[in-house]
């Protein structure tokens, strides 16, 4: 008598995402192989063009170097904060602080940091009036290192807040043995500490990934689409910024859902290979 | 080896500081700048002035309120009675929940535009509330996730068992003793919806509709001073939602 009220639930929730996301993206599929005439590869051959091979190749770089610096910077600070040594308060106001940066990302962000070290930011003229000339030097705001500036600010903060239950895992006595035994803190960590904590680091690389890869607000409130990234190309096609065909805007949203797929299955598979010594032990 | 804060680690925590306190400090000190050197509460004045930044805010806090009452009819009862009658089900469930993060957003969009693009879906793509679709799935990972970590530490079975064997039926069960035992899960989540759609731009942008993030992007084009006021407010106001979601969730810790 109570089960068809819960099949009801299940099945609502179900329904819903099968209609409002598994079809549209299976509609993607279909609009990217096909036109008015029938079924054709002319789109994803499209894709080759240098405007839209070039998106492909900024997105991929701006998502690698800022999961990179996340992932780093990210567990540095981890690490440090979670040494039994730092004062407690210095510990809860990272935490709290991080679930806050993690979290503000967007159009606030772009504007913070425009008005910070953009070409006429606060930051900018301070440093200029002391004689480092930024732009100068031939840093832009608006370039691809200035938007992996950008993303750190909610990439690092991510990664503290995805590898600390790790680092808390790692055992001191497991130091004192590896230390017992003659070994230097760097041989520790080459040995112990990093193979153990490698599939946590794995997996926050490939969440910082995907969370670059797929952001659209900072970029376009930052480069108002200067610098072709994946997304923004999209959104031009979508709001009909440029004269290309519908079907290029899917061909590219085909695109980047391949490109997340072959990341995490390559995650699943180094994380399977990274973890291995955890069934034997 | 110490366990002590070391200078390296001293350096790490110092230049992080700088990092993150930099950004905010200056788009505080850039909201106050009235040109020259003139500094005041010219931008914030503005603000309060401009009716479409009311507006504004009041699509997004719809919308947001919006979202959390489809996640709360659809996802709450569907993950609650999955856990309790078809546990079978729960690889599908944790592929649908995975999904949103290998469809980018804007990928989304794209699909349902299409999807939708018939002269007959018109209506549809007129309300904003379209954007209640997206968002829906926009949060359901975290939501997901939090819930998940809600449900797995209950043991359902033997709850609604006791209740059974109390003469409650399933509705007094899950009101009175499942919902309140995901409390702080359920608390947490409606937050972190909220805060994830009222910082929304993407689908706001794309499909044209004039929320918060999209206004305050509009404004950034010609009132920079107003836009880092209403960056920094974000920030804060961010901070303090995530303020409650420790609070409520260090209070249930306590309370145990």
């Amino acid at each position: 008598m109570k089960a068809p009220v819960a099949w009801l639930f299940i099945g609502a929730f179900i329904g819903v995402s099968a209609i409002f996301l598994v079809a549209p993206t299976v509609m993607l599929a279909i609009q990217a192989i096909s036109d008015d005439e029938g079924w054709t590869l002319e789109y994803l051959l499209d894709l080759q063009q240098y405007r839209y091979w070039v998106a492909f190749v900024h997105s991929m770089q701006l998502s690698v170097a800022s999961a990179t610096v996340g992932v780093v910077a990210g567990a540095l600070i981890a690490f440090a904060v979670l040494k039994p040594g730092t004062p407690r308060w210095l510990n809860q106001a990272v935490t709290s602080f991080s679930a806050v940066a993690a979290n503000f990302a967007g159009v606030p962000l772009a504007f913070a940091f425009v008005a910070t070290i953009g070409s006429l930011g606060l930051l900018t003229n301070l440093l200029k009036t002391i004689g480092i000339d930024l732009y100068g030097m031939g840093f832009s705001l608006f370039s691809i290192t200035g938007l992996t500036v950008v993303y750190s600010y909610f990439q690092i903060p991510l990664m503290v807040i995805v590898i600390t239950p790790a680092i808390q895992a790692l055992r001191p006595s497991w130091r004192e043995a590896a230390e017992n035994l003659g070994a230097s803190g760097l041989e520790y960590w080459r040995h112990v500490g990093l193979p153990v904590l490698a599939p946590s680091l794995l997996a926050g690389w490939i969440l910082l990934f995907g969370s670059a890869f797929s952001a659209y607000a900072t970029a376009y409130a930052l480069t108002s689409g200067n610098i072709g990234l994946v997304t923004t190309e999209i959104a031009n096609v979508l709001s009909g910024n440029v004269a290309s065909e519908p079907q290029i805007g899917a061909a590219l949203s085909v695109g980047m859902i391949v490109v997340m797929v072959v990341v995490l299955a390559l995650s699943t598979w180094l994380t399977r290979r990274a973890s291995r010594w955890v069934k034997q032990a | 080896m110490s366990n002590r804060l070391g200078l390296g680690g001293w350096v790490i925590l110092g230049l992080a500081f700088a990092f993150f306190a930099l950004p905010l400090g200056m788009s505080a000190a850039f909201s106050f700048w009235e040109g020259g050197d003139r500094y005041g509460f010219a931008a914030y004045r503005w603000l309060a002035a401009s009716p479409a930044l009311g507006e504004a805010l009041w699509l997004s806090v719809r919308l947001a309120l919006a979202t959390v009452a489809a996640l709360v009819v659809l996802l709450v009862p569907a993950m609650i009675f999955m856990n309790l009658y078809a546990p079978k089900l729960r690889p599908l469930f944790e592929f649908i929940a995975a999904l949103p993060f290998v469809i980018p957003a804007i990928a989304l969009v794209a699909g349902l535009t299409e999807l939708f693009s018939g002269e007959q879906w018109g209506w549809l793509k007129e309300t904003p509330f379209f954007l209640v679709i997206p968002y829906f799935f926009l949060a359901l990972p975290y939501v997901y996730r939090a819930l998940d970590v809600g449900l797995q530490a209950l043991d359902l079975t033997t709850l609604t068992e006791a209740g059974q064997s109390l003469g409650a039926d399933m509705g007094q069960i899950i009101g009175l003793v499942v919902l309140p035992s995901l409390r702080s899960a359920l608390v947490g989540s409606t937050l972190l919806t909220l805060a994830v759609v009222i910082g929304e731009f993407t689908f706001a942008n794309v499909l044209l509709f004039r929320t918060y993030a999209v206004f305050i992007n509009q404004i950034g084009q010609h009132e920079a001073t107003a836009a880092a006021a209403l960056s920094f407010a974000s920030f804060i106001a961010t901070w303090v939602a995530m303020l409650i979601v420790l609070v409520a969730g260090s209070r249930k810790q306590g309370g145990r």
